[in-house]
Protein backbone atom coordinates (compact mmCIF):
# COMPACT_ATOMS: atom_id res chain seq x y z
CA UNK A 1 0.00 0.00 0.00
CA UNK A 2 0.95 3.78 -0.26
CA UNK A 3 3.26 4.75 2.90
CA UNK A 4 2.49 8.34 4.58
CA UNK A 5 6.39 9.64 2.62
CA UNK A 6 4.29 8.16 -0.99
CA UNK A 7 1.35 9.87 -0.37
CA UNK A 8 3.21 12.89 0.36
CA UNK A 9 5.08 12.76 -2.99
CA UNK A 10 1.50 12.87 -4.95
CA UNK A 11 0.79 15.67 -3.31
CA UNK A 12 4.09 17.73 -3.68
CA UNK A 13 3.52 16.50 -7.57
CA UNK A 14 -0.06 18.16 -7.91
CA UNK A 15 0.78 20.90 -5.85
CA UNK A 16 3.84 21.23 -8.47
CA UNK A 17 2.20 20.32 -11.49
CA UNK A 18 -1.49 22.84 -10.66
CA UNK A 19 1.11 26.48 -10.31
CA UNK A 20 3.27 25.63 -13.25
CA UNK A 21 0.03 24.88 -15.51
CA UNK A 22 -1.21 28.81 -14.26
CA UNK A 23 2.39 29.93 -14.98
CA UNK A 24 2.09 28.15 -18.56
CA UNK A 25 -1.31 29.57 -19.24
CA UNK A 26 -0.43 32.68 -18.26
CA UNK A 27 2.83 33.30 -20.01
CA UNK A 28 1.71 30.62 -22.94
CA UNK A 29 -1.78 32.55 -23.99
CA UNK A 30 0.25 35.88 -24.96
CA UNK A 31 3.07 33.86 -26.57
CA UNK A 32 0.75 31.44 -28.39
CA UNK A 33 -1.35 34.56 -29.95
CA UNK A 34 1.91 36.71 -30.58
CA UNK A 35 3.42 33.44 -32.68
CA UNK A 36 -0.35 32.52 -33.93
CA UNK A 37 -1.04 36.18 -35.50
CA UNK A 38 2.50 37.30 -36.39
CA UNK A 39 4.30 38.35 -39.62
CA UNK A 40 7.61 38.95 -38.34
CA UNK A 41 10.51 36.84 -39.06
CA UNK A 42 11.37 36.03 -36.03
CA UNK A 43 8.13 33.85 -35.79
CA UNK A 44 10.49 31.01 -37.24
CA UNK A 45 13.35 31.14 -34.36
CA UNK A 46 10.55 31.89 -31.37
CA UNK A 47 8.62 28.62 -32.27
CA UNK A 48 11.86 26.58 -32.37
CA UNK A 49 12.68 28.11 -29.10
CA UNK A 50 9.42 27.29 -27.77
CA UNK A 51 9.20 23.26 -28.78
CA UNK A 52 13.27 22.91 -27.73
CA UNK A 53 12.26 20.99 -24.43
CA UNK A 54 10.87 18.34 -26.46
CA UNK A 55 13.58 17.74 -28.69
CA UNK A 56 16.17 18.03 -25.61
CA UNK A 57 16.81 14.97 -22.94
CA UNK A 58 15.10 16.44 -19.77
CA UNK A 59 18.54 14.78 -17.99
CA UNK A 60 20.18 17.21 -19.87
CA UNK A 61 17.96 20.19 -20.14
CA UNK A 62 18.41 19.81 -15.99
CA UNK A 63 21.67 19.78 -15.97
CA UNK A 64 22.14 23.29 -17.91
CA UNK A 65 19.14 24.39 -15.62
CA UNK A 66 21.46 23.38 -12.64
CA UNK A 67 24.30 25.56 -14.10
CA UNK A 68 22.43 28.25 -14.86
CA UNK A 69 20.42 28.63 -12.19
CA UNK A 70 23.56 27.78 -9.36
CA UNK A 71 25.81 30.46 -7.66
CA UNK A 72 27.66 30.70 -11.30
CA UNK A 73 24.93 30.92 -13.17
CA UNK A 74 23.35 33.97 -15.01
CA UNK A 75 19.91 32.94 -13.79
CA UNK A 76 21.35 32.21 -10.40
CA UNK A 77 23.49 35.85 -10.15
CA UNK A 78 20.09 37.45 -11.13
CA UNK A 79 18.22 35.61 -7.94
CA UNK A 80 20.72 36.06 -5.96
CA UNK A 81 20.83 39.86 -6.90
CA UNK A 82 17.09 40.29 -6.12
CA UNK A 83 17.58 38.01 -2.25
CA UNK A 84 16.09 35.07 -3.49
CA UNK A 85 19.09 33.12 -3.32
CA UNK A 86 19.88 30.01 -5.71
CA UNK A 87 16.88 28.44 -7.24
CA UNK A 88 18.15 24.44 -6.95
CA UNK A 89 16.99 22.35 -4.28
CA UNK A 90 13.56 24.84 -4.07
CA UNK A 91 10.56 24.55 -4.65
CA UNK A 92 10.09 27.58 -6.59
CA UNK A 93 13.19 26.17 -8.83
CA UNK A 94 11.10 23.27 -9.11
CA UNK A 95 8.40 25.50 -11.09
CA UNK A 96 10.69 27.02 -12.85
CA UNK A 97 12.02 24.27 -14.48
CA UNK A 98 8.95 22.50 -15.15
CA UNK A 99 7.37 26.18 -16.85
CA UNK A 100 10.33 25.36 -18.94
CA UNK A 101 10.13 22.35 -19.59
CA UNK A 102 6.45 21.86 -20.21
CA UNK A 103 5.87 24.71 -22.31
CA UNK A 104 5.44 23.71 -25.58
CA UNK A 105 2.20 21.24 -24.91
CA UNK A 106 0.52 24.41 -23.48
CA UNK A 107 1.85 26.67 -26.11
CA UNK A 108 1.10 24.66 -29.13
CA UNK A 109 -2.73 23.50 -28.66
CA UNK A 110 -3.21 27.33 -28.09
CA UNK A 111 -0.96 28.51 -30.75
CA UNK A 112 -3.21 26.15 -33.30
CA UNK A 113 -6.48 27.43 -31.97
CA UNK A 114 -5.86 30.53 -32.40
CA UNK A 115 -4.94 30.54 -35.65
CA UNK A 116 -8.33 28.53 -36.46
CA UNK A 117 -10.13 31.29 -35.18
CA UNK A 118 -8.70 33.25 -38.45
CA UNK A 119 -9.01 37.03 -38.96
CA UNK A 120 -12.89 37.40 -40.03
CA UNK A 121 -14.26 37.35 -36.18
CA UNK A 122 -11.55 39.61 -35.12
CA UNK A 123 -12.32 42.06 -38.24
CA UNK A 124 -15.59 42.03 -37.54
CA UNK A 125 -15.56 42.74 -33.88
CA UNK A 126 -13.03 45.90 -34.60
CA UNK A 127 -15.91 47.52 -37.26
CA UNK A 128 -17.89 47.28 -34.43
CA UNK A 129 -15.42 49.12 -32.18
CA UNK A 130 -14.59 46.52 -29.93
CA UNK A 131 -11.11 47.22 -28.54
CA UNK A 132 -8.17 44.48 -28.86
CA UNK A 133 -8.60 43.45 -24.87
CA UNK A 134 -12.13 43.29 -25.41
CA UNK A 135 -11.71 41.79 -28.95
CA UNK A 136 -9.52 38.79 -26.77
CA UNK A 137 -12.09 38.52 -24.31
CA UNK A 138 -15.29 38.26 -25.65
CA UNK A 139 -14.20 36.28 -29.19
CA UNK A 140 -11.06 34.92 -29.06
CA UNK A 141 -11.07 33.36 -25.16
CA UNK A 142 -14.47 31.45 -26.14
CA UNK A 143 -14.15 30.43 -29.02
CA UNK A 144 -10.60 29.12 -28.20
CA UNK A 145 -11.87 27.49 -25.59
CA UNK A 146 -11.07 23.65 -26.53
CA UNK A 147 -7.21 24.90 -26.66
CA UNK A 148 -7.49 26.32 -23.66
CA UNK A 149 -8.51 23.31 -22.09
CA UNK A 150 -5.98 20.85 -23.97
CA UNK A 151 -3.15 22.77 -23.30
CA UNK A 152 -4.13 23.05 -19.97
CA UNK A 153 -4.44 19.31 -19.14
CA UNK A 154 -1.40 18.65 -21.56
CA UNK A 155 0.61 20.76 -19.29
CA UNK A 156 -0.69 19.41 -16.33
CA UNK A 157 -0.09 15.89 -16.97
CA UNK A 158 2.86 16.29 -18.68
CA UNK A 159 4.72 17.86 -15.24
CA UNK A 160 2.84 15.41 -13.08
CA UNK A 161 5.01 12.96 -15.43
CA UNK A 162 8.71 14.33 -15.40
CA UNK A 163 11.34 12.90 -14.43
CA UNK A 164 14.72 14.27 -15.92
CA UNK A 165 14.45 17.49 -14.99
CA UNK A 166 13.73 17.28 -11.46
CA UNK A 167 15.98 14.53 -10.64
CA UNK A 168 18.88 16.78 -11.71
CA UNK A 169 17.19 20.28 -10.12
CA UNK A 170 15.66 19.52 -7.30
CA UNK A 171 17.91 17.22 -4.73
CA UNK A 172 15.23 14.68 -3.73
CA UNK A 173 14.10 16.45 -0.62
CA UNK A 174 11.31 14.96 1.22
CA UNK A 175 8.12 17.70 1.11
CA UNK A 176 9.78 20.05 -1.34
CA UNK A 177 11.42 18.61 -4.09
CA UNK A 178 10.79 14.97 -4.05
CA UNK A 179 8.06 13.71 -6.31
CA UNK A 180 6.28 10.84 -7.30
CA UNK A 181 8.18 10.51 -10.47
CA UNK A 182 11.61 10.36 -8.33
CA UNK A 183 10.05 8.38 -5.39
CA UNK A 184 8.97 5.82 -8.05
CA UNK A 185 12.41 5.67 -9.46
CA UNK A 186 13.62 5.26 -5.97
CA UNK A 187 11.58 2.11 -4.86
CA UNK A 188 12.53 0.73 -7.99
CA UNK A 189 16.64 1.32 -7.74
CA UNK A 190 16.01 -0.08 -3.96
CA UNK A 191 14.42 -3.00 -5.30
CA UNK A 192 11.38 -1.98 -3.30
CA UNK A 193 9.03 -3.23 -6.40
CA UNK A 194 5.48 -3.40 -4.57
CA UNK A 195 6.25 -0.07 -3.24
CA UNK A 196 7.08 1.10 -6.95
CA UNK A 197 3.71 -0.85 -8.31
CA UNK A 198 1.38 0.58 -6.08
CA UNK A 199 2.89 4.23 -6.62
CA UNK A 200 3.14 3.66 -10.58
CA UNK A 201 -0.83 2.22 -10.58
CA UNK A 202 -2.01 5.45 -9.01
CA UNK A 203 0.28 7.26 -11.53
CA UNK A 204 -1.22 5.08 -14.43
CA UNK A 205 -4.59 5.95 -13.21
CA UNK A 206 -4.51 9.82 -12.93
CA UNK A 207 -3.29 9.87 -16.33
CA UNK A 208 -5.36 7.58 -18.22
CA UNK A 209 -8.36 9.50 -16.55
CA UNK A 210 -6.86 12.74 -17.39
CA UNK A 211 -6.68 11.73 -21.36
CA UNK A 212 -9.70 9.99 -21.16
CA UNK A 213 -11.90 13.32 -19.59
CA UNK A 214 -9.68 15.27 -22.65
CA UNK A 215 -10.79 13.06 -25.23
CA UNK A 216 -13.98 12.78 -24.35
CA UNK A 217 -14.55 16.57 -23.69
CA UNK A 218 -12.99 17.05 -27.29
CA UNK A 219 -15.79 15.05 -28.81
CA UNK A 220 -18.21 17.38 -28.68
CA UNK A 221 -15.53 20.01 -29.87
CA UNK A 222 -15.06 19.70 -33.33
CA UNK A 223 -12.55 22.83 -33.43
CA UNK A 224 -10.43 21.23 -30.61
CA UNK A 225 -10.88 17.68 -32.28
CA UNK A 226 -9.34 19.22 -35.48
CA UNK A 227 -6.28 20.75 -33.53
CA UNK A 228 -5.47 17.83 -31.98
CA UNK A 229 -4.81 15.69 -35.15
CA UNK B 1 24.71 1.36 -52.43
CA UNK B 2 23.64 -2.00 -52.75
CA UNK B 3 27.24 -2.66 -53.33
CA UNK B 4 28.55 -0.98 -50.26
CA UNK B 5 26.38 -3.02 -47.65
CA UNK B 6 26.95 -6.16 -49.33
CA UNK B 7 30.69 -5.62 -49.17
CA UNK B 8 29.83 -4.52 -45.06
CA UNK B 9 28.78 -7.50 -44.56
CA UNK B 10 31.52 -9.41 -45.79
CA UNK B 11 33.75 -7.45 -43.88
CA UNK B 12 31.66 -7.89 -40.90
CA UNK B 13 31.74 -11.83 -41.89
CA UNK B 14 35.37 -11.93 -42.27
CA UNK B 15 36.06 -10.11 -38.89
CA UNK B 16 34.03 -12.41 -36.64
CA UNK B 17 35.54 -15.44 -38.46
CA UNK B 18 38.99 -13.94 -38.14
CA UNK B 19 38.53 -13.47 -33.95
CA UNK B 20 36.75 -16.63 -33.58
CA UNK B 21 39.94 -18.39 -35.46
CA UNK B 22 42.48 -16.32 -33.38
CA UNK B 23 40.32 -17.98 -29.92
CA UNK B 24 39.79 -14.02 -29.25
CA UNK B 25 36.41 -13.44 -27.42
CA UNK B 26 34.47 -10.71 -26.60
CA UNK B 27 32.51 -10.81 -23.10
CA UNK B 28 29.47 -7.80 -21.95
CA UNK B 29 30.34 -6.50 -18.80
CA UNK B 30 27.99 -4.42 -16.48
CA UNK B 31 30.00 -2.15 -14.51
CA UNK B 32 28.99 0.14 -11.74
CA UNK B 33 29.27 4.07 -13.38
CA UNK B 34 31.64 5.08 -10.72
CA UNK B 35 34.45 2.41 -11.71
CA UNK B 36 33.93 3.70 -15.80
CA UNK B 37 37.57 5.35 -16.20
CA UNK B 38 39.78 2.78 -14.10
CA UNK B 39 37.55 0.13 -16.12
CA UNK B 40 37.90 1.69 -19.63
CA UNK B 41 41.47 1.46 -18.63
CA UNK B 42 40.94 -1.47 -17.70
CA UNK B 43 39.74 -2.76 -20.65
CA UNK B 44 42.49 -1.66 -22.89
CA UNK B 45 45.03 -3.39 -20.78
CA UNK B 46 42.91 -6.46 -21.20
CA UNK B 47 43.13 -6.45 -24.84
CA UNK B 48 46.67 -6.29 -24.74
CA UNK B 49 47.50 -9.29 -22.61
CA UNK B 50 45.11 -11.93 -23.13
CA UNK B 51 43.91 -10.76 -26.86
CA UNK B 52 40.12 -10.63 -25.42
CA UNK B 53 37.65 -7.83 -25.46
CA UNK B 54 35.14 -6.91 -23.03
CA UNK B 55 32.49 -4.64 -23.77
CA UNK B 56 31.42 -2.45 -21.21
CA UNK B 57 28.18 -1.12 -20.35
CA UNK B 58 27.83 1.46 -17.61
CA UNK B 59 25.10 2.20 -14.87
CA UNK B 60 23.84 1.64 -11.61
CA UNK B 61 24.10 -1.66 -9.78
CA UNK B 62 20.53 -1.80 -8.23
CA UNK B 63 19.52 -1.30 -12.34
CA UNK B 64 21.96 -4.15 -13.55
CA UNK B 65 19.60 -6.40 -10.58
CA UNK B 66 16.71 -6.03 -12.02
CA UNK B 67 17.72 -6.29 -15.73
CA UNK B 68 20.00 -9.29 -14.96
CA UNK B 69 16.58 -10.76 -12.98
CA UNK B 70 14.90 -10.02 -16.32
CA UNK B 71 17.25 -11.78 -18.68
CA UNK B 72 20.19 -9.51 -19.49
CA UNK B 73 22.68 -10.65 -21.44
CA UNK B 74 25.65 -9.39 -18.79
CA UNK B 75 27.92 -12.36 -18.66
CA UNK B 76 30.20 -10.49 -15.89
CA UNK B 77 29.04 -7.55 -13.14
CA UNK B 78 31.27 -5.27 -11.44
CA UNK B 79 29.14 -3.77 -8.84
CA UNK B 80 29.66 -0.69 -6.63
CA UNK B 81 29.21 -2.75 -3.42
CA UNK B 82 28.79 -6.32 -2.08
CA UNK B 83 25.38 -7.03 -1.71
CA UNK B 84 24.08 -6.80 -4.69
CA UNK B 85 26.62 -9.68 -6.16
CA UNK B 86 25.10 -11.61 -3.24
CA UNK B 87 21.82 -11.19 -4.22
CA UNK B 88 22.27 -12.32 -7.70
CA UNK B 89 25.17 -15.73 -6.10
CA UNK B 90 21.47 -16.32 -3.92
CA UNK B 91 19.58 -16.25 -6.62
CA UNK B 92 21.47 -18.86 -8.82
CA UNK B 93 21.95 -16.26 -11.40
CA UNK B 94 25.98 -15.83 -10.93
CA UNK B 95 28.39 -18.70 -10.46
CA UNK B 96 28.85 -19.61 -7.02
CA UNK B 97 31.86 -18.91 -5.54
CA UNK B 98 33.10 -16.93 -8.03
CA UNK B 99 32.77 -13.48 -6.20
CA UNK B 100 35.84 -11.36 -4.75
CA UNK B 101 36.64 -7.47 -3.72
CA UNK B 102 37.96 -5.83 -6.44
CA UNK B 103 38.75 -2.89 -4.84
CA UNK B 104 37.26 -0.45 -2.00
CA UNK B 105 36.22 2.82 -1.78
CA UNK B 106 37.80 5.67 -0.51
CA UNK B 107 34.59 8.66 0.85
CA UNK B 108 35.69 12.09 0.56
CA UNK B 109 34.32 15.25 1.84
CA UNK B 110 34.40 18.01 -1.33
CA UNK B 111 33.87 21.19 -2.43
CA UNK B 112 35.21 22.99 -5.75
CA UNK B 113 35.93 25.71 -3.23
CA UNK B 114 39.71 26.08 -2.51
CA UNK B 115 40.28 26.08 1.26
CA UNK B 116 36.88 25.27 2.16
CA UNK B 117 36.86 22.11 3.59
CA UNK B 118 39.74 21.96 6.30
CA UNK B 119 41.76 18.49 6.31
CA UNK B 120 40.00 17.17 9.39
CA UNK B 121 36.03 17.43 8.19
CA UNK B 122 35.61 20.08 11.25
CA UNK B 123 33.39 22.10 8.82
CA UNK B 124 30.69 19.94 9.42
CA UNK B 125 30.66 21.06 12.94
CA UNK B 126 31.28 24.82 12.84
CA UNK B 127 28.49 24.66 9.84
CA UNK B 128 28.24 28.15 7.29
CA UNK B 129 27.19 26.11 4.73
CA UNK B 130 23.26 26.01 3.39
CA UNK B 131 23.12 22.34 1.53
CA UNK B 132 25.21 19.49 2.09
CA UNK B 133 25.07 16.52 -1.04
CA UNK B 134 25.06 13.09 -0.86
CA UNK B 135 24.15 10.24 -2.42
CA UNK B 136 21.27 8.72 -1.17
CA UNK B 137 21.63 6.47 1.40
CA UNK B 138 19.04 3.78 0.68
CA UNK B 139 20.22 3.25 -2.67
CA UNK B 140 24.06 4.22 -3.05
CA UNK B 141 26.90 2.75 -1.02
CA UNK B 142 28.72 5.92 -1.10
CA UNK B 143 25.73 7.43 0.14
CA UNK B 144 25.18 4.85 3.31
CA UNK B 145 28.51 5.75 4.13
CA UNK B 146 28.34 9.42 4.23
CA UNK B 147 25.43 8.59 6.60
CA UNK B 148 27.74 6.67 8.62
CA UNK B 149 30.39 9.21 9.43
CA UNK B 150 27.59 12.03 10.17
CA UNK B 151 26.04 9.72 12.57
CA UNK B 152 29.96 9.02 14.27
CA UNK B 153 30.55 12.56 14.28
CA UNK B 154 26.88 12.81 16.07
CA UNK B 155 26.23 15.68 13.59
CA UNK B 156 22.78 14.14 12.32
CA UNK B 157 20.55 16.35 13.87
CA UNK B 158 22.05 19.49 12.89
CA UNK B 159 23.06 18.81 9.51
CA UNK B 160 19.58 16.19 8.16
CA UNK B 161 17.97 19.47 6.63
CA UNK B 162 20.87 20.71 4.53
CA UNK B 163 20.33 17.68 3.16
CA UNK B 164 20.18 17.30 -0.68
CA UNK B 165 20.14 13.80 -2.02
CA UNK B 166 21.39 13.11 -5.58
CA UNK B 167 20.50 9.70 -7.09
CA UNK B 168 23.99 8.48 -7.78
CA UNK B 169 27.32 9.37 -6.85
CA UNK B 170 27.72 11.44 -10.43
CA UNK B 171 25.09 13.60 -9.72
CA UNK B 172 25.92 14.31 -6.05
CA UNK B 173 29.75 15.32 -7.85
CA UNK B 174 27.08 17.71 -9.94
CA UNK B 175 25.42 19.40 -7.17
CA UNK B 176 28.65 20.16 -5.59
CA UNK B 177 30.85 20.65 -8.78
CA UNK B 178 28.09 23.38 -9.89
CA UNK B 179 28.72 25.53 -6.71
CA UNK B 180 24.51 24.53 -5.48
CA UNK B 181 26.19 22.68 -2.83
CA UNK B 182 28.51 24.04 -0.92
CA UNK B 183 30.46 20.52 -0.07
CA UNK B 184 29.26 16.81 -0.05
CA UNK B 185 30.43 13.24 0.04
CA UNK B 186 31.51 11.91 -2.97
CA UNK B 187 33.92 9.20 -4.24
CA UNK B 188 37.74 10.12 -4.29
CA UNK B 189 38.33 8.21 -7.38
CA UNK B 190 35.64 11.50 -8.57
CA UNK B 191 38.06 14.09 -8.30
CA UNK B 192 41.55 12.27 -8.12
CA UNK B 193 44.35 12.73 -10.62
CA UNK B 194 47.83 11.80 -10.55
CA UNK B 195 47.10 10.59 -7.15
CA UNK B 196 46.02 14.01 -5.69
CA UNK B 197 43.01 16.06 -5.38
CA UNK B 198 42.53 17.96 -8.50
CA UNK B 199 40.83 20.68 -7.89
CA UNK B 200 38.69 22.30 -4.85
CA UNK B 201 39.22 21.02 -0.99
CA UNK B 202 38.36 17.58 0.49
CA UNK B 203 39.04 15.58 3.32
CA UNK B 204 39.48 11.86 2.65
CA UNK B 205 37.38 10.58 5.31
CA UNK B 206 39.38 8.20 7.77
CA UNK B 207 38.10 4.01 7.27
CA UNK B 208 37.44 3.88 11.18
CA UNK B 209 34.59 6.52 10.55
CA UNK B 210 32.23 4.49 8.58
CA UNK B 211 32.12 0.20 7.34
CA UNK B 212 34.48 0.06 4.12
CA UNK B 213 32.90 0.11 0.89
CA UNK B 214 33.77 -3.16 -0.66
CA UNK B 215 32.89 -3.37 -4.31
CA UNK B 216 32.29 -6.88 -5.42
CA UNK B 217 32.77 -8.70 -8.78
CA UNK B 218 30.92 -11.93 -9.65
CA UNK B 219 30.73 -14.44 -12.86
CA UNK B 220 27.17 -14.83 -14.41
CA UNK B 221 25.67 -17.70 -15.29
CA UNK B 222 25.40 -16.82 -18.69
CA UNK B 223 29.47 -16.14 -19.02
CA UNK B 224 30.22 -19.57 -17.96
CA UNK B 225 31.04 -20.82 -21.15
CA UNK B 226 32.64 -18.01 -22.81
CA UNK B 227 36.44 -18.18 -21.93
CA UNK B 228 36.83 -14.18 -22.18
CA UNK B 229 34.80 -13.88 -19.31
CA UNK B 230 36.40 -15.92 -16.41
CA UNK B 231 39.79 -14.08 -18.17
CA UNK B 232 38.53 -10.65 -17.20
CA UNK B 233 38.01 -11.89 -13.48
CA UNK B 234 41.17 -13.16 -13.14
CA UNK B 235 42.55 -10.49 -14.93
CA UNK B 236 41.50 -7.34 -12.23
CA UNK B 237 43.72 -9.31 -9.60
CA UNK B 238 46.74 -8.95 -11.50
CA UNK B 239 49.74 -6.64 -11.06
CA UNK B 240 48.71 -4.74 -14.19
CA UNK B 241 44.79 -4.18 -13.24
CA UNK B 242 45.41 -3.02 -9.56
CA UNK B 243 48.06 -0.61 -10.03
CA UNK B 244 45.22 0.96 -12.74
CA UNK B 245 42.48 0.35 -10.00
CA UNK B 246 45.11 2.16 -7.06
CA UNK B 247 45.63 5.33 -9.64
CA UNK B 248 42.25 6.21 -9.86
CA UNK B 249 41.54 6.50 -5.87
CA UNK B 250 40.42 3.16 -4.68
CA UNK B 251 42.13 0.50 -1.98
CA UNK B 252 42.89 -2.71 -3.13
CA UNK B 253 41.66 -5.86 -0.73
CA UNK B 254 43.79 -7.57 1.63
Amino acid sequence: MLSPADIATLWLTFKVAGISTLFMLLFGTPLAWWLARTESRWKGICNAVVALPLVLPPTVLGFYLLVLMGPAGVIGKFTTWLGLGTLPFTFAGLVVASVLYSLPFVVQPLQTAFAMIGARPLEAAATLRASPFDTFFSIVVPLAKPGFLTAAILGFAHTVGEFGVVLMVGGNIPDKTRVVSVQIYNHVEALEYSEAHWLAGCLLLFSFSVLLVLYTALKTHPVAHQSLK
Amino acid sequence: MAFKITSFFLWALYLISASSLCNAETTLVAVASNFTKPMTEIAEAFKKTTGHSANLAFGSSGKFVSQLENGGPFEVFLSADASNPIKLEQSGLAVAGSRFTYAIGKLVLWSNKTGYVDERGQILATGGFKHLALADPKLAPYGAAAMEVIRNMKLLDTLQPLFVLGENIAQTYQFISTGNAELGFIALSQIIDNGRIASGSGWIVPNNLHIPILQDVILLKKGAENPAAPALLKFLTSPEAQAIIRKYGYDIAG
